[in-house]
């Protein structure tokens, strides 16, 4: 089966600090990675590959510096991989990418089932999977945390809800969105690290995939952001003192006269 | 510091230290404590491919040298000086093969080490012949299309846990040091069988046992180069598998030395943080030179090797052994001491740094005998000049 | 189009540099460039993979950084498209408390342009939830019944609330940002080919241009952004539970029911719902509950936990982990709040043994009450907790328990 993995190329904000002077946003040494969620769908594919075998393309859609996510889903495995990068889809919002995406895969062909992380660690929004299969006009689960079975039309899963767990089974062609309960992903292998620095990663721009312009970046994106501002902070409150029996009495009294208590 | 590594052992280090990371840092304690096999983390290093490291790729390895071994040794024993002998003991005897072993041999038994799926031994050490390595009394005698072998080795890493053995065994006593032979002995021979788990001091995540051979029949086509090369073959094996014990010392005084050098800018003692203080400071500073010595005299020799193969290196394998394994006696000592009293306490990973560090000034040639081989290479080499 | 900088305001003064989050911007010297100026010797110049999140317009005081767009006309006919509506979501028949969370904010909201405020109730059986919706203040309640959608799933709820939005035309449609309501609002929002915002933390309507102002946090929370679809319609947006407060119940509202059998309509429906399992684990939901108590690395080991789990009993409370303790093995996953795990907002949050990373706060600091337990002064937490106790949170946590149940009797 010939799968297809949706990755990001994201910043690494583990660092990510408010600048108390200017109350803006300090990126201290922050490099890009690959989003984390993206790395459990990686993982996915090539244990779904392991299992029935097939082909795995993993595709990006970003700047030229996101070629580097790609050679490390390379290096993880992956069979082939394509990065969707032209000035005309800069300020592409999740509409925009996903229909950008989805031409990109038609023009990779015929899949069975195409992964991507839930959801992308900058934009949070986890609507690009579901808007790519609707691009693509195909059913899609999201919240996937294990795929029960698989085969050449059937897929059958267990989709996380809040408050437990739902198993769905729909045909193929699908699209998923998984989960970090799904797998453990693994670590590249040295052969596949050597093979992913020689390969070649097939850059495609706006006119290789068929697209309309009126979709793509900021022409395709029904949002756009009027105003980003830094958040008050939160301030902090009292310290209560005493060894830890007058703490406690000191705390519950506060909580009571809040009433909470 | 610039050591011009290739993109490839750029890779090699960046694979060797996630490993580290992130699935030995963890367990570390663990083994320690219960003196387990890790062999998950075998698991984990064949899966990045890092067992066949050192070994060419028509056997299923990456194609790697010593050098390459040497560097996924160093980041490894980083982090935990002990479990990274899966990894370094195997090459230890993977070595004599790759060496000496006929075609068969190398594709009998190197792509299942280079592949993880078997570890090796090298099987030298008797209780009566430690440094005196002609003292052995392990004999093999010849009889018809097999060996029979006798006797008892000791303190052999991986002893138990491994598939493939290397043994060496007196084919011939009055032959004296022509009289010995190297064996490939599998595990599940009949008549071979191991001793008691050693309790050991440190590198207590491998395993370290006694090996008995009791009318051990072993094929004739086990015999490693000819009759008669076994010590040639083990002085050979230690000439290119020296810098690899000098890896593992130099990862842990590496570790160490990066330990204390945290810890002492956390410590605040009289209102600063000890590395303020000039006693500290100079302690640090002996620590970090004496660790890139080490590192500078490991990488050249290991280039050397795989340079030319052929090249004797008896001398600065010795060399390098014999400095990397003081040097971190040295600096896994001074790191406990900057900890203070914390560095005594199992709970900080000091301790357990120094405990490791010690078996690497005595396996593998105690640093004595690495000095009488230098000397006697310097004599040797003026002689020659003097000609 | 695109984003530049006004080259003969910019100073070189870099403060936008550190403001990218994707570490773009660069400060070079105008000669290099060849953008010369009398009194600058230096500018900012932003490099390729840009993506328009507008991080540095903040920094800049001197307005030298601008972010175009094409002049655009609308796609639809804006006027036509009237009415607040608000997606109902129910779950075996029980309307979700999200919704009406979303009610009483879509209220607001539909006051403010003057229009209505409508429901989209889908279920099978639904006549009971539909008059509770009318009493909490909306006019009018689309109730559409069927089978097929007596629980969600994809393409039959797709189909349906797109037809409806198609032939009724609401300016603004809301949902409850749960796992059903992320996907639903994404695929309904790529079908219509209109915006959608994810997670918003609050709505306004601009009073000039009556547009739908969206604000949400970005990058873990450390950015707030103002988002507006001003082109397209319907303006979607989808809402965490407890940002908003529920809307209160009036005995003497009136709406209208317009009820619709979709029995015999052609819906797509491809996937099939096999199975529904509990997860017995939790007692109370996180996600509800209003008073929570969480542990961290602080507690050392799972064995521990159990200090935390007394205190939530006590307190009659859900117990939340860090993704310390989560990773560690210590509690679920279904228990961990902060970025990648669950955003809470009770009365009181209790943390134990948390630093209080940003990826966390950002999952509780909207909390009423945040109490913190460390025995490092320097913990983070201690910033945005209303009371902090620096101490050994296993003297300190069984104190409170005790002191509670003398107390609470």
């Amino acid at each position: 089966m010939n799968f297809i993995v949706c990755i990001k190329q994201v910043p690494g904000t583990t660092e990510i600090k408010i600048d108390p002077k200017t109350n803006t946003l300090i990126r201290e040494g922050v490099e890009s990675i690959v989003n984390p969620f993206d790395t459990y769908a990686i993982e996915e594919s090539l244990r779904l590959k392991e299992r029935i075998g097939g082909k795995v393309t993993v595709i990006s859609m970003g700047p030229p510096q996101a070629e580097s996510v790609l050679r490390e889903a390379l290096s993880m495995g992956c069979d082939e991989a394509i990065l969707l990068t032209d000035r005309a889809f800069a300020g592409s919002d999740t509409l925009a990418t996903s229909y950008t995406l989805a031409c990109g895969i038609r023009k990779i062909g015929e899949f069975g089932l195409v992964i991507c992380g839930k959801q992308a660690i900058d934009g949070d929004t986890a609507q690009v999977g579901p808007g790519i299969a609707e691009k693509l006009g195909i059913p899609a689960i999201t919240y996937v945390k294990k795929i029960e079975e698989i085969n050449e039309t059937r897929i059958r899963v267990e989709r996380m809800m809040e408050e437990g767990y739902e198993v769905i089974e729909t045909g193929l062609p699908a699209l998923i969105t998984v989960v970090k309960e799904i797998n453990e992903p693994r670590l590249p292998s040295l052969k596949g690290m050597v093979r992913a620095k020689k390969a070649e990663i097939h850059m495609w721009n706006a006119s290789d995939i068929a697209c309309e312009k009126s979709k793509i970046g900021q022409a395709g994106s029904p949002t756009i952001v009027n105003k980003i501002f830094t958040p008050l902070p939160r301030k902090g409150g009292e310290i209560i003192l005493g060894d830890p029996e007058e703490q406690a009495q000191k705390l519950v009294e506060k909580l009571r006269q809040a009433k909470v208590v | 510091m610039e050591y011009f590594l290739s993109e490839e052992q750029k890779m090699i280090c960046e694979l060797a230290r996630r490993i580290a990371e992130e699935k030995i840092k963890p367990v570390r304690e663990h083994y320690d404590e219960t003196e387990e096999f890790p062999w998950p983390i075998v698991e984990e290093l064949a899966k990045v491919d890092l067992c066949g490291v050192y070994i060419p790729e028509e056997y299923g390895g990456t194609g790697g040298g010593v050098f390459e071994l040497c560097l996924a040794v160093e980041e490894l024993c980083k982090i935990d000086g002990g479990i990274a002998l899966v990894l370094a003991a195997t090459a230890l005897s993977a070595f004599p093969i790759m060496l000496f072993g006929n075609d068969e041999q190398k594709k009998k038994y190197l792509p299942d080490i280079a592949a993880g799926k078997k570890l090796a031994a090298f099987a030298l050490t008797e209780p009566s012949a430690g440094s005196d390595a002609s003292a052995i009394q392990t004999t093999a005698k010849k009889e018809g299309d097999s060996y029979i072998l006798n006797g008892t080795k000791c303190f052999i890493t991986n002893g138990g846990e491994a598939q493939i053995y290397i043994v060496i065994t007196m084919t011939d006593k009055a032959k004296g040091s022509r009289g010995a032979s190297a064996f490939i002995v599998e595990k599940d021979t009949r008549g071979f069988s191991f001793g008691k788990k050693e309790k050991k001091m440190g590198i207590r995540g491998s395993a370290t046992r006694e090996l008995i051979f009791n009318e051990c029949k072993v094929p004739k086509e086990n015999l490693l180069g000819r009759e008669g090369q076994g010590f040639i073959i083990a002085l050979r094996t230690f000439d290119v598998s020296r810098p690899g014990v000098a890896a593992q010392a130099l990862g842990i005084a590496s570790g160490a030395l990066d330990d204390a050098i945290n810890y002492s800018r956390e410590r605040v003692q009289f209102g600063q943080s000890i590395s303020s203080f000039q006693a500290i400071q100079h302690l640090l500073a002996d620590m970090a030179t004496e660790v890139e010595a080490a590192r500078a005299l490991i990488y050249a020799t290991a280039r050397m090797i795989d340079k030319d193969p052929k090249v004797r290196v008896t001398k600065e394998a010795a060399m390098c052994k014999l400095l990397a394994s003081d040097v971190a006696m040295k600096v896994t000592t001074d790191a406990v001491q900057i900890y203070g009293g914390y560095g005594y306490m199992r709970e900080y990973p000091v301790e357990k740094r120094m405990r490791d560090a010690k078996i690497t000034q005595i396996y593998e040639g105690t640093n004595q005998i690495m000095r009488n081989e230098i000397a006697l290479a310097l004599i040797k080499e003026a002689a020659r000049k003097k000609k | 189009m695109g984003i530049k900088i006004v080259e003969d305001k910019c100073t070189g003064c870099s403060l936008c540099v550190k403001a990218c989050p994707f570490g773009l911007i660069k400060i070079v010297s105008r000669e290099e460039v060849g953008k010369p100026h009398p009194k600058y010797k230096k500018i900012a110049v932003i490099g390729e993979g840009c993506n328009l999140c507008g991080a540095c317009l903040e920094p800049c005081s001197l307005e030298a950084i601008l972010i175009e767009r094409e002049e655009e006309k609308p796609r639809v006919d804006i006027s036509q498209y009237k009415g607040v509506w608000v997606f109902a979501e129910q779950k075996k028949g029980e309307i979700q408390g999200v919704a009406y969370e979303l009610l009483g904010e879509g209220r607001k909201l539909a006051d403010q342009l003057g229009e209505k405020l409508s429901c989209v109730l889908l279920g099978e059986g639904m006549d009971g939830a539909a008059k509770e919706l009318i009493a909490c203040g909306v006019d009018r309640v689309y109730q559409i019944e069927g089978a097929i959608l007596k629980n969600f799933q994809d393409d039959p709820y797709t189909d349906v609330l797109t037809d409806l939005i198609q032939k009724e035309k609401p300016e603004i449609v809301l949902m409850g940002a749960t796992v059903i309501g992320r996907s639903f609002a994404s695929r309904v929002a790529a079908r219509l080919g209109t915006g959608l915002t994810a997670d918003c933390t609050e709505l306004a309507i601009d009073p000039n241009t009556r547009q739908l102002l969206q604000t949400r946090p970005a990058f873990g929370g450390n950015i707030m952004a103002t988002i507006t679809t001003p082109y397209n319609r319907p303006q979607m947006a989808t809402v965490r539970h407890k940002v908003f407060k529920k809307a209160v119940k009036q005995g003497n509202r009136r709406g209208e029911v317009i009820k619709e059998n979709v029995e015999g309509k052609k819906l797509s429906l491809r996937a099939k719902l096999l199975d529904m399992v509990q997860d017995l684990t939790q007692t109370v939901n996180l996600a509800d509950a209003d008073i929570i108590v969480s542990g961290g690395r602080g507690l050392g080991g799972p064995e521990n936990f159990h200090i935390i789990e007394e205190l939530a009993r006590t307190l009659g409370g859900a117990v939340g982990a860090s993704r310390a303790a989560v990773d560690a093995g210590w509690m679920p996953y279904s228990h961990q709040v902060g970025q990648t795990g669950r955003t809470v907002c009770p009365k009181i949050y209790i943390a134990c043994g948390i630093s209080g990373a940003i990826q966390h706060l950002v999952g509780m600091q909207s909390s009423d009450i945040i109490v913190a337990i460390n025995k490092d002064p320097n913990a983070p937490i201690f910033k945005v907790a209303t009371y902090g106790i620096e101490g050994d949170l296993f003297q300190v946590v069984p104190a409170l328990t005790k002191r509670l149940k003398e107390v609470l009797g």
